[in-house]
């Protein structure tokens, strides 16, 4: 036989080789699928929809065997970075080890078999497990009541900003501003848009915090709330936090606590004792659930009393001794999820809560900031410090003094990094920063592999006073199974699905609206 | 204590030594010691992994999985639907599920590549020219299209069908509050959407039609097309993947956008999730997408490779003026996803649209000799209908739950104003056998 349509399947032996698509692997007539015999009768579907109403022919899917398919798939596994195969110290991730104990637990049919619209009786187990993990995040951040169904950190923000919104509309205001600080994470800005809002920026100061006497300038009437995560992006405590908050709250606006980074302080300091109204955790960071190549998370959202009537409905709520229902809060702002949020991430973090208990859970920030700590003091000798202070969980580093000397990026030592069997730390965030350098080693790496990565940068630093050396480093990397990547090109030649790139007049945008505007 | 960290108590005091530092106490000195909790926060001592598992385990049996003993016939958007384990064995894998957004594409190619076959399947599926690497799920991805129609149109009015997922239209409802968009139903009439333009409504940005519909009812897409050339709005249509597997494909209708839950492409029922929404558009929109999407490149060497892209889009670039907040999405229920349409193929997908209309359709036939049962309404359907009772709905699927049935799902009040109203899905998994004893029992209960 020649040339039978479809391709022979990559190299699995060499990580290296591209892997074909599933459309290049596909031939005419192959299946995988096999669905049960159920002795429905096999009445025509012509015969019970109108036939307009049908397609002509199956939509063009890939035809595969499942033998190639679970190949397909296992080499691209192989390709791909992962928190399993080492140290992934990017800042503002939490990148930490995803214990396997929960992966049995989400497998549970108890759990995963139990359908969304279940009347509440027929899911008291799932009603329980919910509100004990609201409970646990109410406790740990010092808040009265909290909802689940925010499905990230970035839904969390929005439906905290919706709750400020209603909060302030009952008491007859209009606010309109947001504050946020120029270190903030980019989704803050951009939900304080989407509620609504106008994003005012405050400075950071120079040792690193919020700059008080900017703040007091921007502050008024106008101001909803004020969005801030302590410690902040920059890894650094925020020590005026009480004074920030006296700011706002003495003009009437509320604190919003971005939880991104609550692994430095869970257990040690509360958001409620320093001020806050709102907190939003992100449960992929803190609670160790896995980020799933970019998701599954949950963002719970937790409250001070005065907001929790404000809150997502319906949520569980304990209606008597060990029962529970699903109740629409009296001011409620409504849903923000399909269903309860995403549920099966909410167990597996109720697991790790219970596992580390009050004091596990403290001994998890302090090893936190141990590590990052003695990770920032190693690095010293390889970068600098725009503000050099000692961090909690994570720290910035710059790249400007290496771009002065030998004309390289942040990006170039991220790649580099790469090519030395280590993960890259967030590049060029915080914005502030020039040439930043993120780096959150978590608290599940050992000092062996604190030093590992310390090793690495000073190799890499060490490399470009040799001859070539910049060059190298801007070539990097060169050891994975792809080198560096033309993203210019993929935003030029725009290919978002397989075939040829998108004409340019394809992507022209559409006239202004016909008919009556 | 237990937990994951791999430090001994030596390593621990050496790194202290190290920092200059006496106790880890001190690592928080910046912290002022009025903020810091003077004990431990108020939980419980942290306890072993197995008792853990074991305690969860308990709470898990109260609650009524689906399954042998709780057959189901509920849907409403989420579907007990066939994952073979090939899925759920691929969909484990560690490199994807402990991996996180690939920002370093060098290292990160299996999620890139495997996104990017997702979003080719789902443009192919729907009819569509570009797709994203996912969103929540299909409340959010409704959203989602609703913001791009008022960003492209200028417009802050929406027409929304009652056909769209009531909870959906109530996670619309909250999102409207913060930008102010203005909300205007569009009623079902005999379990289809009439699309007339209501007198004196605003211009809409978007007319949002669901396919098929919360009834269960098979929409007329081309009404859509036409109510939208009429007023000059993007026509949004909220598909259920598997149904668009014998449904004409929306893009082929006019549509321009289709969102949709993707649940029903491998994923467990899960409680409600995680899921994950779908969302695809025209290419001229493609600037305009939220989330995020991978495109092919080329390496330094010449060779095929991906990346994240129109990244300038996103709202780690954008801050204030992003059109959407997304960042971390459903990545790993979009791999999830992809593999299950491969392992399904044209015909597979086909035949679980069609093995379940058919069980549909025989267990509607069945329900009609059930005396003071009746169809609320009798415009084509495909695997989902809904059925007027003579009882409260809720009281029918608590009796059918004694029986060993999740009997659907009671409809909101706006659909069946006397609460009558019950939702019943049939999925390729139900038996003839399972479909006669269920009309047995629910003739019983509503008696």
């Amino acid at each position: 036989m020649s040339a039978p349509g479809g391709v022979a399947s990559g190299s699995p032996l060499l990580g290296g080789a591209p892997e074909p698509t599933l459309l290049e692997l596909s031939v005419p007539g192959r299946r995988a699928w096999q669905l049960p015999d159920t002795g429905v009768p096999e009445t025509p579907l012509g015969t019970l929809l109108p036939a307009e109403l049908l397609r002509d022919a199956p939509p063009a899917l890939p035809e595969v065997s499942e033998r190639d398919l679970v190949a397909h798939v296992t080499r691209l596994a192989h390709r791909q970075y992962a928190v399993d195969l080492g140290a992934y110290p990017l800042g503002s991730c939490t990148m930490k080890y995803n214990p396997k104990a929960f992966d049995a637990l989400v497998a549970w049919p108890e759990l995963n078999a139990v359908h969304p619209a279940s009347p509440p009786a027929l899911a008291q187990g799932w009603l329980a497990l919910l509100v004990a993990l609201e409970e646990a995040l109410c406790a740990l951040t010092g808040m009265a009541a909290a909802t689940l169904q925010p499905a990230a950190g970035a839904a969390g923000e929005l439906t905290g900003l919706l709750l400020v919104r209603a909060w302030h509309h009952d008491r007859g205001e209009r606010r309109t501003e947001v504050v946020i600080p120029d270190s903030a994470h980019g989704t803050n800005p951009a939900s304080v848009r989407l509620a609504g809002y106008r994003a005012v920026t405050v400075p950071t100061a120079p040792d690193g915090g919020v700059d008080l006497d900017a703040l007091r300038q921007v502050v008024g009437p106008q101001t909803a709330a004020i969005m801030l995560t302590n410690p902040n992006t920059l890894g650094l405590f925020e020590q005026r936090i009480e004074q920030v908050a006296a700011v706002v709250h003495d003009a009437g606006g509320l604190l919003y606590y971005d939880g991104a980074n609550l692994n430095a302080i869970a257990g040690v300091v509360r958001p409620g004792d320093m001020g806050f109204d709102i907190v939003h955790l992100n449960l992929h960071k803190t609670f160790a659930t896995p980020h799933g190549g970019g998701g599954p998370g949950a963002g719970p959202l937790a409250v001070v009393a005065d907001l929790a009537p404000y809150l997502p409905g319906p949520r569980p709520v304990r209606v008597g001794e060990d029962r529970y229902d699903l109740q629409v809060p009296e001011r409620s702002i409504g849903r923000v999820h399909s269903w309860h949020g995403n549920a099966l991430v909410l167990a597996r973090a109720l697991a790790y809560l219970q596992v580390h208990g009050a004091d596990g859970l403290r001994r998890v920030a302090q090893l936190a900031v141990l590590n990052a700590r003695w990770l920032q003091a190693r690095l010293r000798a390889c970068f600098e410090l725009p503000y050099d202070q000692p961090c909690l969980h994570e720290f910035v580093v710059s790249a400007a003094g290496l771009r002065r000397r030998y004309g390289v990026r942040a990006l170039d030592v991220a790649k580099g990094l790469l090519d030395r069997g280590v993960h890259a730390p967030t590049v060029a965030f915080p914005l502030i920063v020039e040439d930043a350098l993120m780096f959150e080693p978590t608290e599940t790496e050992s000092p062996q592999t604190l030093w590992a990565i310390a090793q690495a940068c000073a190799a890499l630093v060490e490399d470009l006073e040799r001859p070539g050396g910049p060059e190298r480093l801007r070539a990097a990397p060169t050891r994975t199974p792809v080198r560096r990547v033309d993203e210019a090109r993929a935003a030029r030649q725009l290919v978002p699905v397989e075939g040829p790139p998108l004409p340019p007049e394809a992507l022209r945008d559409r006239p202004a609206a016909a008919g009556p505007s | 204590m237990p937990g994951y960290w791999p430090h001994t108590e030596d390593e621990i005091q050496a790194m202290l030594a190290d920092l200059g530092l006496g106790s880890l106490e001190e690592l928080f000195a910046m912290v002022p010691p009025t903020l810091r909790l003077a004990g431990l926060a108020p939980l419980p001592p942290g306890r072993p992994e197995p008792d853990v598992l074991a305690g969860l385990r308990r709470l898990a049996r109260r609650n009524r999985a689906v399954g042998e003993d709780l057959v189901c016939f509920a849907g409403a958007g989420a579907y007990d639907r066939e994952i073979p384990p090939v899925t759920s064995a691929l969909g484990s894998r560690p490199e994807f599920v402990t991996s996180y957004t690939p920002y370093q594409p060098e290292v990160s190619q299996g999620v890139l590549q495997l996104l990017f076959e997702f979003q080719t399947l789902l443009v192919r599926l729907t009819g569509m020219e570009v797709a994203n690497a996912s969103l929540y799920d299909g409340a959010a991805s409704l959203v989602e299209a609703v913001h791009l129609a008022v960003g492209a149109t200028g417009r802050h009015a929406v027409w929304v069908s009652q056909g769209v997922h009531p909870s959906w239209r109530q996670v619309l409802a909250t999102m409207a509050a913060g930008p102010g968009y203005e909300l205007v139903t569009v009623p079902l009439v005999e379990g289809r959407s009439r699309l007339d333009l209501p007198e004196g409504a605003p211009p809409p940005a978007a007319i949002v039609v669901a396919q098929p519909n919360h009834l269960g009812c098979v929409e007329d897409l081309g009404a859509l097309r036409a109510a939208c050339d009429e007023t000059g709005a993007l026509a949004v249509v909220t598909l259920d993947p598997v149904a668009a597997g014998v449904l004409r494909a929306p893009g082929e209708l006019g549509a321009d956008l289709v969102v949709g839950e993707g649940q029903p492409l491998g994923v467990p029922l899960s409680f409600g999730g995680p899921y994950l929404g779908l969302f695809a558009a025209r290419a001229r929109d493609a600037r305009r997408l939220p989330g995020r999407l991978v495109g092919e490149t080329v390496d330094q060497e010449g060779r095929r490779a991906y990346v994240t892209t129109l990244r300038t889009r996103e709202q780690d670039i954008r801050r204030e003026r992003a059109t959407s907040n997304v960042c971390t999405n459903q990545t790993l229920l979009a791999l999830v996803a992809a593999i299950q349409l491969a392992w399904l193929g044209p015909t597979g997908l086909a035949a679980v649209a069609t093995r379940s209309a058919q069980g549909a359709h025989y267990c509607r036939d069945q329900l009609r000799e059930v005396a003071g049962l009746r169809p609320l309404v009798e415009a084509p359907f495909l695997y989902e209908f809904a059925l007027h009772l003579p009882v409260p709905a809720e009281l029918a699927i608590e009796r059918l739950a004694d029986e060993g049935f999740l009997g659907g799902v009671a409809l909101d009040p706006e659909l069946a104003p006397d609460g009558h109203g019950l939702l019943v899905a049939v999925t390729e998994r139900r038996t003839r056998e399972e479909i006669d004893r269920f009309a047995a029992a629910l003739a019983k209960v509503v008696r």
